[in-house]
């Protein structure tokens, strides 16, 4: 047998190399759906308050005065311009769920990856204290807290972002620890490379996929205990403009000026539904990249 | 056990029965892309034959075998051809009668037991629903089939649930199982990949003997020539969705028409050692990828153009032996063998001493007082089934398993218990390469950064980096462009040469190689085995090669240890332990191994070749 | 299998504890004057000297956690600040009311999820199924309070005025003689709960189909009702079982934003009140409560998940 080009026939087998998680994920309808809607309410919460026709805290007419005949939606139970208090209550909602999101999904990996790689006694104490931590209702530890230390922005982040870190932890632990146990973390072990390296280098780069999708989910679920605990008159405080008190200031009217209630609820209800379709999209895209043949 | 010729000539009688099985040009194509997974499948069973199917990953051995059950798989759907069983054509067959059909006429014995039994239903309660029938007359005739599978018949067995029985024994209800109804036809595919040697040699015989008794036709597939060799009374050869050869066992054995049958023949290891084992360049295409004319062109020594555009048809040779060839019973060029094994001189410096070592998992106990020694240039076996912690032994002398007490010194100088406490030169020394090659390459790195993140990992900066990948990449046999891919971009075969490369890259003095083939396909793993000798040849490098594969260790080493629960039962050249072994575990291990002995004539020894590559 | 269920209890129990520790720092040790937090700045000095004596804030930290702690274990959950009036008297009823809440919600939307999770499954990749899919997807990804308004602008305002927006039930009486005004709290509860049940059910059923041993049992010819009844669902319990109870207890935190919406007399909607009234003992008792629910339902799915896998079973 010749031995000078001994595997030159392979070529036909090449793949191309895989396109970015996101471009492969918008490939289906849903998560083009997904985005445009995300879009939209962000778009809307942040070029918001440059639209917007008057002051959120100025008053124009009389309390409730129905769609059409006192700006667009109408006025809020003060007499202040529905359309004006939407465009601008949305980034501040926004903010603090990105950074609660931020801050739960980035610890809670630090502490899943690392359960996972360390394994032994600190991967049980950590991974039994979030199985602790899951006792808490995210929305009962946020109310307790913020019952006893009082409606403060930077506490509202924080609680929502503890609520996140033990479920997030689980969620990373699980993937990290399937990564782990591959034979090329071992390979890297065996010539010595530091461990920190290897948790970055090689366990890391193959959980991205999780870590988007866990992002995203966290997000949806961020935004909706955000706004529930606005709702709840434990997030940004009167007069200032916010979709979660906007429905509680207005609920009461429903029957007479449903759009104070309606336009928040909506935003809200469909920039959740956007991140959520992203995030699935995300999902399917990152699972089985890397299959045998035969099948 | 070398009665591989026996049953080709004692079957097919004179008088012929009809047919238990006909396949005409059956065809299966994939969805949504229409591509051929099989196609031109001709096949005729008797009643109390047994056809083996040999092929490779990829050939589409098992999508024949779920076709003889008028299953198709997922994304899958008969495109062409006729299936009949008995009499009755499958095609067409209401939902109802495909039932019936399953259950009674044709029955499945799947490759691996423990995912094809139900985990969370009893024993008791599977077999039952394979029979009709009375209660009475049921369990009369579970006990019956329990009996002949050589398994408990009473009550405290039936009730058990299939995660309390051994591998074998879950292959052997498995068995059962197909052969309660009394099916004319069984198929199975691949049912002793997984088990160990002994085991396969209990089951190959359970399933031998059930087809003589229940006088049914089987059809078995396999990737594995030496077990097919001593099963099937017909071999059909199969490559990329074809049936390239198919004829008597003996005349395949004997008088192989296609050069794919004759290197795949060639590529199985012989435990006696009397020829090389060599493998295939390249590796089968996968069926979105096939090339046009025969799908064996691109790796054949004797293709032309003609092959390369036309797809040879089916031609008989003599009665009963069909080919698809042009160049049928063309003689192949003579194959370019690796220098022989030399023997090694024992008064020489030892570079690795393992002395007195003992590890475990937990509280359990896997390795109990190792004691081993290797020196330069030479290649230590390390031989035993699973769970006999020849892994682990591995694992402790690479520093990836620190649980263990015992001393392991290289060069003299003793070694850490972990990788991460030896010295950076100490990790240089020792490289590891892993079974699976699918596993032991970060997906998110190339070819060119897997290997220089080692080589920076255990000699610092290099100048010349890309020299140092080139030159690792041309020991391992891989093209210069192959730095480039991501191992996703790979074969299997690719995949295992760049861990190869990658340990070679670091200058090591020992190699390390855990069951480094068993993941892959036969003509590969020969491949690999050739470049390893070359290169042990070439650049004097000492190998610890783990199997469980016994053939394997006559074709590579020079000395073998053989291990069985924990401990070290036998330990020699490889001359000695062959010849007279004196354990008997290793007597067992011999004797259950298939011997798979070519017929005079197809390979004849030619003089070693200057070139060690092949 | 006992040994490991006695050890999800005393892990329950653990639980429990830390909670409790929680609690506790969380009302009373927190630095400054904890009298003074909880009363305002508005409180008299014989108020303020009446709740330092009952908490016993004289005291020290370990000694005042024990004092609590044994007069929680005795059901002494001292008095409401607000109404003066035993906690556990205020507690039972609105304890009743989310129970009969959240029992309404499972026992609706269990059923139904696993039957059309497990139908969706088998209809794989159908128009229904992918319908399901989308559906589920949208309904998930909604916040349970906005599922509630949305519910209340379709069917309590404009033009469809069917059901009640709040729910008014005079005191005294109770919720399950007013039908009307139970339907959109446990609706909004079964719709946020559902979907994830649906996919979950979905996904292990889809996972179990793909399984070798329900191939093979389609081998041997068995008919597809036994197929799925015998071989298929017996291993998807397990998994979904987990689900369910993650779902079950989430309830428990999602019916606060819901009865808080519909101003249903449960415990969210007490724990709300609580919460902006201030009133301490109250909210250390309902977060008990809750986090006991919690321990409770995840036990049972525990049982669930470990008497449906016969490796457990049999492992005596």
């Amino acid at each position: 047998m010749s031995t000078t080009r001994p595997e030159t026939v392979q070529d036909d087998n090449k793949p191309a190399k895989q396109p970015t998680l996101l471009r492969r994920a918008l490939r289906t309808t849903t998560t083009k759906v997904g985005m445009v809607l995300t879009l939209i309410v962000l778009i809307t919460a942040f070029a918001g308050p440059l639209l917007s026709p008057h002051s959120p805290t100025e008053f124009v007419g009389a309390p409730y005065a129905s769609a059409g005949t006192s700006g667009v939606f109408g006025t809020d139970n003060l007499g202040r311009d529905v359309f004006s208090r939407f465009l601008h209550g949305g980034w501040t909602l926004m903010m603090l769920a990105i950074a609660a999101t931020a801050i739960g999904v980035g610890l809670g990996a630090l502490v899943g990856v690392v359960a996972a790689y360390v394994r032994g006694w600190v991967d049980e104490m950590l991974m039994r204290g979030g199985d602790v931590a899951l006792a808490f209702p995210q929305i009962v530890l946020a109310l307790l807290f913020l019952s006893i230390i009082g409606p403060k922005l930077w506490l509202l982040v924080l609680m929502v972002a503890v609520g996140h870190l033990p479920r997030t932890a689980r969620v990373v632990r699980g993937a990290a620890v399937s990564v782990v146990e591959r034979d090329f973390v071992k390979a890297a072990e065996a010539v010595g490379i530091a461990r920190w390296r290897i948790v970055l280098g090689e366990i890391v780069p193959n959980i991205t996929g999780t870590l988007a999708v866990e992002f995203g989910l966290r997000l949806t679920y961020s935004i909706g205990l955000v706004a529930g605990l606005s709702f709840l008159g434990l997030g940004q405080q009167p007069p200032a403009a916010d979709w979660g008190l906007m429905i509680n200031e207005n609920r009461i009217a429903l029957t007479v000026q449903p759009w104070a209630v309606a336009l928040p609820v909506l935003a809200i209800a469909i920039l959740t539904v956007g991140t959520n379709l992203v995030t699935d999209g995300l999902a399917r895209a990152s699972v089985g990249s890397d299959k045998g043949v035969e099948q | 056990m070398s009665d591989a010729a026996a049953p080709a000539t004692t079957s097919n009688p004179a008088s012929t029965p009809a047919p238990a099985l006909v396949v005409d040009d059956l065809k299966i194509i994939g969805i949504p892309s229409r591509a051929a997974i099989i196609e031109a499948i001709m096949l005729e069973v008797r009643p109390g034959e047994i056809l083996g199917v040999v092929g490779e990953s990829g050939s589409g051995k098992t999508t024949l075998g779920l076709a003889l059950l008028n299953y198709c798989k997922q994304a899958t759907q008969v495109d062409g051809g006729h299936i009949f069983v008995g009499d009755q054509e499958l095609a067409g067959l209401s939902w109802r009668a495909v039932r019936r059909l399953r259950g009674q006429a044709v029955t499945y014995i799947p490759q691996s037991p423990a995912s094809a039994i139900n985990p969370a239903l009893r024993i008791r309660t599977q077999l039952k629903e394979c029979l009709s029938g009375t209660e009475r007359t049921v369990m009369h005739r579970v006990r019956e089939l329990l009996r002949e599978v050589a398994l408990p018949d009473d009550d405290d067995f039936l009730a058990r649930y299939p995660h309390q029985l051994s591998g074998g024994q879950q292959q052997r209800i498995a068995i059962a199982m197909a052969f309660a109804a009394r099916p004319a036809l069984i198929v199975l595919d691949e049912p002793t990949t997984g088990l160990d040697v002994s085991t396969q040699a209990h089951v190959l015989e359970t399933i031998r003997e059930m087809c003589k008794t229940y006088s049914c036709a089987a059809v078995y597939i396999s990737h594995d020539m030496a077990v097919v060799a001593e099963l099937a009374d017909r071999i059909a050869v199969m490559y990329s969705g074809r049936i390239v050869e198919m004829g008597d066992t003996a005349e395949v054995l004997a008088a192989s028409q296609h050069p794919y049958t004759a290197r795949l023949l060639l590529a199985v290891p012989d435990l006696e050692a009397n020829r090389p084992m060599v493998g295939i360049p390249g590796h089968a295409p996968s069926p979105m990828a096939r090339p046009t004319g025969c799908s064996f062109s691109p790796r054949c020594p004797l293709a032309d153009d003609h092959c390369r555009s036309a797809v040879p048809p089916e031609t008989e040779t003599t009665p009963g032996h069909t080919v698809r060839c042009f160049k049928a019973g063309q003689q192949l060029p003579p194959v370019v063998t690796p220098p022989p094994l030399e023997s090694w001189d024992s008064a020489k410096e030892p570079v690795l001493v393992i002395h007195g070592l003992q590890a475990g998992y937990g509280g359990a106990a896997v390795l109990e007082n190792i004691d081993l020694s290797v020196q330069a240039g030479e290649c230590v076996a390390l031989l035993g089934e699973s769970g006999s912690g020849k892994t682990t032994l591995a694992r402790c002398i690479a520093g990836l398993h620190s649980g263990f007490t015992g001393e392991l010194t290289l060069v003299g100088e003793p070694l850490a218990r972990s990788s991460f406490k030896r010295t950076q030169e100490q990790r240089r020394r020792i490289q590891y390469i892993f079974q699976n090659p699918y596993e032991s390459l970060n997906p998110r790195r190339t070819v060119r950064e897997l290997i220089l993140q080692v080589v920076h990992a255990v000699r610092g900066k290099v100048a010349n980096s890309e020299a140092v990948v080139q030159e690792a990449l041309a020991h391992a046999s891989l093209r210069p462009d192959h730095a480039d891919r991501y191992p996703d971009q790979l074969s299997g075969g690719e995949r295992q040469r760049v861990a190869i490369a990658r340990a070679l890259a670091t200058e090591p003095d020992v190699l390390i190689c855990d069951e480094i083939t068993s993941a892959l396909d036969v003509s590969v793993q020969s491949s690999l085995v050739e470049l390893l000798r070359g290169l042990q040849a070439e650049m004097g490098l000492t190998l610890v090669f783990i199997t469980h594969n016994i053939a394997l260790v006559r074709n590579i080493a020079q000395q073998v240890a053989v291990l069985e629960a924990g401990r070290i039962v036998e330990h020699g050249t490889v001359e000695q332990v062959f010849a007279d072994p004196q354990h008997p575990y290793t007597v067992s291990l011999m004797e259950s191994t298939p011997n798979f002995q070519l017929p005079d004539g197809l390979y004849t020894p030619t003089p070693p070749s200057e070139d060690p590559t092949g | 299998m006992r040994k490991l269920l006695a050890r999800r209890a005393l892990f329950g129990v653990f639980t429990l504890w830390v909670v409790s520790v929680v609690v506790f720092l969380a009302t009373q040790a927190l630095p400054g004057d904890a009298a003074r937090a909880i009363l305002g700045r508005e409180a008299t000095p014989e108020r303020l000297a009446a709740l330092r004596d009952q908490l016993q804030l004289g005291e020290s930290l370990p000694s005042q956690y024990f004092h609590w702690l044994g007069n929680v274990l005795t059901f002494d959950l001292g008095n409401s600040l607000a109404s003066r009036q035993p906690v556990l008297d205020l507690m039972g009823p609105a304890l009743l009311n989310s129970s009969v809440l959240m029992f309404l919600a499972a026992v609706i939307a269990v059923p139904i999820s696993i039957a059309i999770g497990t139908w969706s499954a088998l209809k794989r990749d159908s128009v229904l199924d992918q319908s399901v899919s989308v559906l589920t997807l949208v309904l998930a990804a909604l916040p349970e309070f906005v599922i509630g308004i949305l519910l209340v602008l379709v069917f309590s305002t404009g033009f469809l005025h069917l059901l009640p927006a709040v729910v008014v039930i005079p005191p005294g009486d109770r919720v399950w003689n007013h039908p009307d005004q139970l339907v959109l709290p446990t609706l909004s509860l079964v719709l946020a709960v559902a979907p994830y049940i649906i996919r979950m059910m979905r996904a292990t059923m889809l996972e179990v189909l793909d399984s070798d041993y329900v191939l093979q049992a389609r081998l041997k010819g068995l008919p597809e009702r036994t197929v799925i009844l015998r071989h298929a669902i017996p291993n998807a319990i397990g998994p979904v079982a987990q689900v369910i109870a993650l779902q079950l207890a989430w309830l428990i935190g999602g019916v606060v934003l819901v009865e808080f919406l519909f101003r249903y007399p449960g415990i969210g909607f007490q724990l709300t009140d609580a919460v902006s009234n201030r009133d301490l003992p109250l909210v250390q008792a309902l977060v008990l409560a809750i986090a006991l629910f919690y321990v409770i339902v995840n036990l049972l799915a525990d049982v669930i998940t470990l008497a449906a896998n016969p490796r457990v079973r049999t492992a005596a």
